[in-house]
């Protein structure tokens, strides 16, 4: 399942803009490949952190995999939640959000994904 | 399976001793005299309170409740379980190495100094390497130690901005970890359709601020990385050092060595590839050799031979310091000498020879049963990506299902290029019988899981415990006995 109205990086990361903010998590599907999550490392509150970079690790039993910036930003939220409960990013991907940024470089929502490119892109590595 | 299940302090008394001092003519002195009362524990030490039989007993029975590779066939991807020989046991029991203490005057250890220096040498001659350093305790150790030889030498020759190693994705999940520990930044690269590391990812990602780049070969889908001369000209055409990781040695040994494919530092394991007892039966050791121009930068002293007998070498000049105090896990060296004068350098060839042919045979005949992602020939390990007709069953139930069939699982999950990753290294010790009781299994449960999916999901039923609940164990552990 990919969520409307949201922009996705090729590492599986989404992003929810809102004016000069973004919410950020992992997608539906991301999960469903890492299976039963077990630990999510948050980030520290106003770190900046480039594209592309790690900002963080998420857990499951079969692996540990780093996670994304989509976009240049800073860290202005965490969710706290998912320090005690991991497993919230297996029972909705899109609902729990891991941080919130400033996005400090619009024009790089730009290169991220909408929904239908997502799918597609999904679709070929699916069929490698 | 017997049902024993408790914890040594469940057999605690108050008072109960396995032995006792008696009739001391020592007075006893009052320990706060001697330290001081603010160094003395508060309250006494919960420690069980048991007899000898019990304890004897207590971890007899739990002995029993392992699986050793002394029991059967431990087919654990990555992890060389071969048979460790017997020999090796005896020959570290032996009381002239057993007794000897690492601060006894040179003079009197030069036994155990001949021991370490012939080890020294037949790691050098294996690898192709111009010095060893027996020092490290255990393969990651080494690895830490041998990319901080890198640090040390770029330093050294003023090239701190060389701070990026890059790893391929196959690699294993400790080159990362190593390089991060010694304050490099990781670059993944990723794999090619074949399995090996694609030049061209490789060529992008290297530069001026390449430090090295960490190979394992074969590479953790068991391939020989063909293209290892060219991947050695391209980053030492950038001025960057190549790091071996020599856990899949097992394939290697006296067929192809590091030092020839341009690598210039590289570790052992050597309870993998010299038959010395893995994990909770080690200590571990893990050496490292390095070329010429590394040599100042090793962890401490090596032996060296002089007309007055064995000694210790010098401390190198620039070296990153002592990983290990005295010399090293001697114990280990004695049983992994053992082992290399044993078989001696022929039977170290065979020894590879039947490792990659035993680990083919069983790939080429669990083919038509289950996915085979890279189809060439392997060396000592392959990978397999589940069952052709899994019905539900993953890669976790067929793993769980072996236990009944009275094998130890291999690797799953790993590496994680591979969906549903199963990762399978017979060794070189088991034979042809065992290889096809092994085949036969797994071909039944690719049976069970099309005519019987239940007995896949529900195994193991023949263990002392279940299915247990990883995800609830990792999410919410519990790590005190109270």
């Amino acid at each position: 399942m990919v969520k409307e109205g949201l922009l996705y990086a090729k590492s599986h990361e989404w992003i929810e803009v809102d004016g000069k903010e973004g919410k950020v998590g992992i997608s539906d599907y991301a999960q469903h490949l890492l299976g039963d999550i077990v630990f999510v490392e948050l980030p520290e509150e106003d770190a900046e952190i480039d594209k592309e970079d790690s900002f963080g690790v998420v857990e499951s039993v079969k692996a540990a995999s780093d996670v994304y910036m989509p976009v240049t930003g800073k860290i202005i939220e965490i969710n706290e939640e998912l320090e005690d409960e991991p497993e919230l990013l297996n029972k909705d991907a899109y609902k729990n959000f891991i941080m919130k940024i400033e996005i400090l470089d619009e024009s790089q929502l730009d290169d991220l994904l909408t929904k239908e490119q997502y799918e597609a892109y999904i679709e070929t590595i699916e069929h490698e | 399976m017997n049902n024993y299940n408790a914890l040594i302090i469940d057999h605690s008394r108050p008072g109960r001793r396995g032995y006792t001092l008696r009739n001391t003519e020592v007075d006893q002195i009052d320990l706060s005299e001697v330290f001081g009362s603010d160094l003395l524990r508060k309250e006494s030490a919960e420690l069980p309170e048991v007899s000898e039989p019990e304890v004897v007993r207590h971890f007899t029975n739990l002995s029993k409740k392992n699986f050793a590779v002394d029991e059967g066939m431990y087919p654990l991807g990555s992890c060389t379980m071969k048979y460790n020989p017997k020999i090796n046991e005896e020959v570290a029991a032996l009381a002239g190495f057993n007794n000897v203490h690492p601060l006894q005057p040179m003079s009197t250890v030069q036994g155990s100094l001949e021991v370490m220096y012939g080890l020294q040498n037949a790691l050098k001659s294996i690898s192709g390497m111009d010095q060893v350093s027996l020092l490290p305790s255990a393969g990651s150790q080494g690895e830490l130690a041998g990319l901080m030889i890198i640090k040390a030498y770029l330093r050294e020759n003023n090239q701190q901005y060389r701070n990026k190693i890059i790893i391929p994705d196959s690699s294993h999940g400790t080159n990362p970890a190593s390089a991060t520990m010694a304050g490099f930044e990781t670059i993944t690269i990723p794999s090619n359709e074949n399995g090996t590391v694609d030049l061209q990812a490789l060529k992008d990602a290297v530069g001026e601020d390449t430090a090295g780049f960490m190979l394992t070969n074969p590479n953790t889908l068991g391939l020989f990385e063909t293209d290892i001369l060219e991947i050695a000209e391209i980053v030492h055409g950038v001025g960057g050092l190549l790091y071996y990781d020599g856990a899949n040695m097992n394939a290697n040994l006296g067929i192809t060595r590091p030092g020839d494919m341009g690598f210039d530092v590289l570790h052992y394991n050597l309870h993998k590839t010299f038959a010395t007892p893995h994990g909770g039966g080690g200590p571990g050791s893990g050496p490292i050799g390095v070329k010429e121009k590394l040599v100042d930068f090793l962890p401490g002293h090596y032996i060296e031979k002089t007309d007055d007998g064995y000694t210790f070498s010098d401390n190198p000049k620039h070296t990153i310091g002592k990983v290990r105090s005295f010399h090293g896990n001697f114990g280990v060296m004695l049983k992994a000498y053992s082992y290399i004068l044993s078989m001696g350098s022929d039977g170290l060839v065979s020894a590879s020879q039947l490792a990659v042919l035993n680990a083919n045979y069983l790939k080429e005949s669990l083919k038509e049963d289950y996915v085979l992602p890279i189809k060439s020939v392997c060396k000592h390990e392959f990978v397999l990506s589940g069952l052709i007709e899994a019905n539900g069953a993953s890669t976790l139930d067929i793993a769980k299902r072996m236990m009944d069939y009275g094998y130890h699982p291999m690797t799953i999950y790993f590496p994680l290029i591979v969906e549903e990753a199963m990762m399978i290294e017979p060794t070189e010790t088991e034979t042809k019988e065992t290889l096809d009781g092994f085949i036969i299994a797994l071909k039944e449960i690719a049976e069970e899981a099309k005519t019987s999916p239940e007995k896949l999901k529900e195994a193991p039923i023949s263990t002392l415990v279940r299915r247990l609940d990883e995800v609830t164990a990792a999410r919410k552990p519990i790590l005190t006995w109270k």
